[in-house]
């Protein structure tokens, strides 16, 4: 039995201690906001935070999980209304919305870290999420967006 | 027993059993609708089946056409509500399950509010002209002195909210398909929602996790797949299956081999597990022994020396009805002739949800849960496959996780269902990333040869486009078709974009299939399609058709573009015809800064399409500005500038995004992606060796749309097609090194200023 803690609750699964946390989050849990793209860590679309980092969900082991704070998009804020979220529908950024979910994840980790980024550090910290929609102008945009504010915030 | 959550803090029993109870209570219902469907109790107002009014004023717009991140219920959505003089926050959508009555459901081709426009628009009228009787009749005033606006009927200084009319008792008019037709719009000048910005209704979900696509859907009892495929997409049998290694896997089920007799997925055998990744793990250990197919040992170079021969012979494909004349005479009386050869590597369509399916049989009916495109082309085939008749199939409908073509073949929900029916069960099938690019329909390399001859004045006498490609349409549907001169049948998407706009005198346009593509893959419908390459070829050959005269490309453009003769255009779709063409050209260079001085080893290149269709044309250009670096031969986009004149814009905002997206395709195919067959396969396989833009290399967009009250026309793809030869033409422009094949890679840039 491997304990896991998402989104503030607690769960146990009897899960291969080699299972993705993805498939736990998805199919044990039920929070399906978190997607499944390329299964290498690749995409993006899987993106998570553990203790407030991003990490892609499809190549971590549940092993290594155990005693630490995983938050998915549904935990990300109670109301969504963080402050990338909020920026994301301001912008109308999502077309399929497929990646979203794992671009607002990497976004609002690397802005809890930094809000006081600059153009070319959201790019290079932005360039691991594949949007297959091809958002991007849209993405650079509203990463901006919700840096200003929580600067403001600050 | 892998793999379950066993225990959630708060004490509740999460066995499967009831961890499935708790899910299916929790709100991931298998229709987008629920919410909305909630307020349409037996009093709705339904005058035709394509929307409901509640009595609270709720409207619920039914789409048949997929949600994969174009907005289109949202687009369609204010059609209706604009002629219904709803208020946009009545309007709820809800994306429909197959069911015959609403005839073809397909999302595709930039169709969608082309299509939509007259009937979603008559369908609010007759709403709205129903409302204004019903009202009239309660105020005690004549209809012919009423009007609606914004929810409410209004005669002089008094006035009836639809809500308070429909209080009074069920509307109960409705209009047959004639009457329908016959309504009275309203004038332009009165549209509120058309045009206008408004939120897209599916945006917000989208920011929350809460948006349910196919891979999402799930039901009690069911078991996970994932496939093993065979060496050749067609023809492989299955010889033997071992599959003792994959018995230690705690949750591994059994593995399947599939008999279809539909033919869809010849050879493939089902991994059933438990839980997903127990299915992965033990695919990973069953060995299956295959008899392989045609084409296990084809390679890309293969497929394209099959499409040049095809082009060397004068008698293969079809010849298009550009107008007459002899082409052949043309040339022979010409006093110069160009003739350039241009290539495109297979592209994967890489839509970021795998494809998937949950299949199952309840109440004597099978449903499929899926996202896809295409729900009317491959419903024939599932009831081939399970044997039984189409009517006792239901395709229930989800949001696609990216569709750019890859989901007008459904041909993923087969294998599910074959699963599902061996074991009389629920299946659930998931294709890994790599399966899903051997499984992909992707784009068809292909090869084209162009010509054009010159008088002594150096004035244009004849063109001729050559294209061989694999042609998707008569993989998947041959009954879509058309015939060419002497009766030969051809993909008209595998060819539309030759047939431009230009006037070239005598034009020849030749659609060959290579057949060996269609032996071995199935080749797809990739956003664009056919205008994806042919106007990669065209539009690089018109810029070096004007170097080769010495005229300024763009002027050399506009020159072409007369507007005469079969280019005038004709209404509904296309009025103003070659000429609307020309005006954007003339304002993207404008707009660009064309003939201004740019810094060493840069360019601007243009290029400019019709879009999809010659009867639906979308008028777009593109300016690329490209800088290179001679040393590694690295190509930057510095700016894309784009002008598109697609009619009237439905949504504005839609429409840029569709735009943007559509650019960045055309670009990431440009310098980004291509793949290769090897041994009968796609070599590229994930994100390691297939590499779509990234947001770093995403450059400048100026996009702008001529205003215009015409007929709205298609707006998801045009763009991908101009942005390839803009950028090849912008290379030229930097460093006088041509590209004739796309990807363009560092080395080929390199290559080609060696000379």
């Amino acid at each position: 039995m491997i304990k896991l803690r998402i989104n503030g609750r607690e769960l146990e699964t009897d899960a291969e201690p080699d299972t993705p946390l993805l498939w736990i989050v998805r199919d044990g849990a039920g929070l399906t906001g978190s997607k499944f793209g390329c299964g290498i860590g690749m995409c993006g679309a899987c993106t998570v935070h553990v203790n407030g980092s991003a990490i892609r969900s499809c190549i971590t082991p549940i092993s290594d999980l155990e005693g630490v704070e995983i938050t998915t998009i549904e935990g990300l804020d109670p109301a969504g209304e963080h402050p990338v979220q909020k920026a994301w529908r301001d912008l109308q950024v999502p077309q399929c919305g497929y990646c979203q979910s794992g671009q607002i994840m990497q976004a609002a980790s690397v802005l809890k870290d930094n809000p006081d980024i600059t153009d070319e550090q959201i790019d290079a910290m932005m360039s691991g999420n594949l949007c297959r929609c091809m958002t991007y102008a849209r993405i650079r945009a509203a990463v901006r967006q919700a840096a200003d504010t929580m600067k403001g915030g600050r | 027993m892998a793999g379950r959550v066993n225990r959630i803090s708060g004490g509740l029993d999460l066995s499967r059993r009831g961890f499935m109870v708790a899910v299916a209570g929790s709100g991931l219902a298998f229709s987008f609708l629920t919410a909305c469907s909630e307020g349409a109790e037996i009093k709705a107002f339904e005058p035709t089946q394509w929307f409901s009014m509640a009595p609270d004023g709720i409207v619920t717009v039914n789409i048949i056409r997929a949600e994969m991140g174009q907005h289109v219920g949202t687009a369609i959505a204010r059609i209706l509500a604009d002629e219904l003089e709803t208020p946009w926050e009545t309007v709820r959508i809800n994306h429909v399950d197959t069911d015959p009555k609403w005839g073809l459901m397909v999302t595709g081709g930039s169709w969608s509010v082309w299509q939509s426009y007259p009937l979603y628009s008559q369908a609010g009228a007759a709403g709205r002209i129903a409302l204004i009787e019903a009202g009239a009749k309660i105020l005690g005033v004549d209809a012919s002195s009423c009007r609606a606006e914004n929810g409410e009927v209004l005669s002089g200084d008094r006035k009836i909210s639809y809500v308070a009319i429909l209080k009074r008792g069920a509307l109960e008019r409705v209009f047959t398909p004639e009457e329908l037709a016959a309504l009275p719009l309203k004038p332009v000048a009165e549209r509120r929602l058309i045009g206008k910005p408004v939120a897209a209704l599916d945006v917000a979900e989208k920011t929350t996790g809460a948006a349910v696509y196919g891979i999402d859907a799930r039901i009690e009892g069911m078991v996970y797949a994932r496939p093993l495929l065979p060496p050749t997409r067609y023809g492989s049998k299955v010889v033997a299956v071992d599959d003792s290694a994959a018995k230690g896997v705690s949750g591994y089920v059994q593995s399947l081999t599939l008999e279809d007799p539909s033919g869809t997925v010849p050879g493939w055998v089902m991994v059933i597990a438990e839980t997903y990744p127990a299915a992965i793990k033990a695919a990973g250990l069953v060995k299956v022994e295959w008899t392989p197919g045609p084409g296990a040992d084809v390679s890309e170079a293969d497929l394209q020396k099959r499409a040049s021969e095809l082009i060397s012979k004068a008698d293969a494909g079809a010849v298009l009805d550009t107008g007459g004349g002899d082409a052949s005479a043309a040339f022979r009386a010409a006093r110069t002739t160009l003739e350039a050869t241009y290539t495109t590597s297979t592209v994967l369509h890489f839509q970021l949800e795998p494809v998937n399916a949950l299949a199952f049989e309840k109440d004597g009916v099978f449903e499929i849960h899926t996202g896809n495109q295409w729900q009317s082309l491959i419903l024939p085939t599932l009831a081939q496959a399970l044997d039984r008749p189409e009517t006792s199939i239901v395709m229930r409908t989800y949001r696609v996780g990216g569709g750019f073509g890859r989901r007008l073949n459904g041909d993923y929900a087969v294998p599910a269902a074959l699963a599902a029916k061996a074991l009389g069960k629920p299946v659930k099938m998931i294709l890994s990333r790599e399966d899903d690019a051997r499984f992909d329909s992707p784009r068809s390399p292909s090869v084209q040869k162009l010509r054009m001859a010159f008088d002594a004045k150096g004035e244009v006498t004849a063109m001729e486009h050559h294209a061989a490609a694999g042609w998707p349409t008569l993989a998947m549907a041959p009954f879509f078709m058309p015939k060419g001169l002497g009766d030969v049948s051809y993909d008209p998407f595998a060819i539309s974009g030759a047939d431009h706009w230009y006037q070239v005198g005598v034009q020849k346009v030749r659609a060959i299939n290579n057949d060996l593509a269609n032996t071995v893959f199935r080749p797809g419908w990739l956003r664009s399609v056919g205008p994806g390459w042919t106007n990669w070829a065209l539009e690089s050959f018109l810029d070096e058709a004007a170097h080769k005269l010495g005229l300024d490309p763009v002027a050399f453009r506009l020159k072409l573009l007369t507007g005469e003769g079969r280019n005038a255009g004709s209404a509904p779709n296309a009025v103003g015809g070659a000429l609307r063409q020309a005006a954007v050209v003339r304002q993207t260079a404008e707009k660009a800064g064309w003939g201004g001085a740019l810094p060493a080893n840069t360019g601007l290149g243009l290029a400019t399409s019709f879009g999809q269709e010659r009867n639906m044309p979308t008028w777009v250009a593109c300016a690329a500005r490209v800088s290179v670096d001679r040393s590694s031969g690295q190509v930057k986009v510095e700016k894309l500038t784009l002008v598109t004149d697609a009619g009237a814009v439905i949504d504005p905002d839609g429409a840029r995004a569709q735009t943007e997206g559509a650019a960045l395709w055309g670009l990431s195919m440009a310098l980004h992606e291509g793949a290769a067959f090897e041994a009968g396969q796609v070599r590229e396989r994930n994100l390691g060796a297939y590499t779509p833009l990234r947001l770093a290399d995403t450059p400048a967009m100026d996009i702008s749309f001529v205003e215009s009250l015409e007929a709205p026309v298609g707006l998801g793809e045009p763009a991908t097609t101009v942005v390839g030869p803009a950028i090849g033409n912008a290379i030229f422009a930097a460093v006088g090194a041509r590209l004739r094949h796309i990807p363009i890679r560092p080395g080929d840039v390199l290559q080609a200023l060696r000379g």
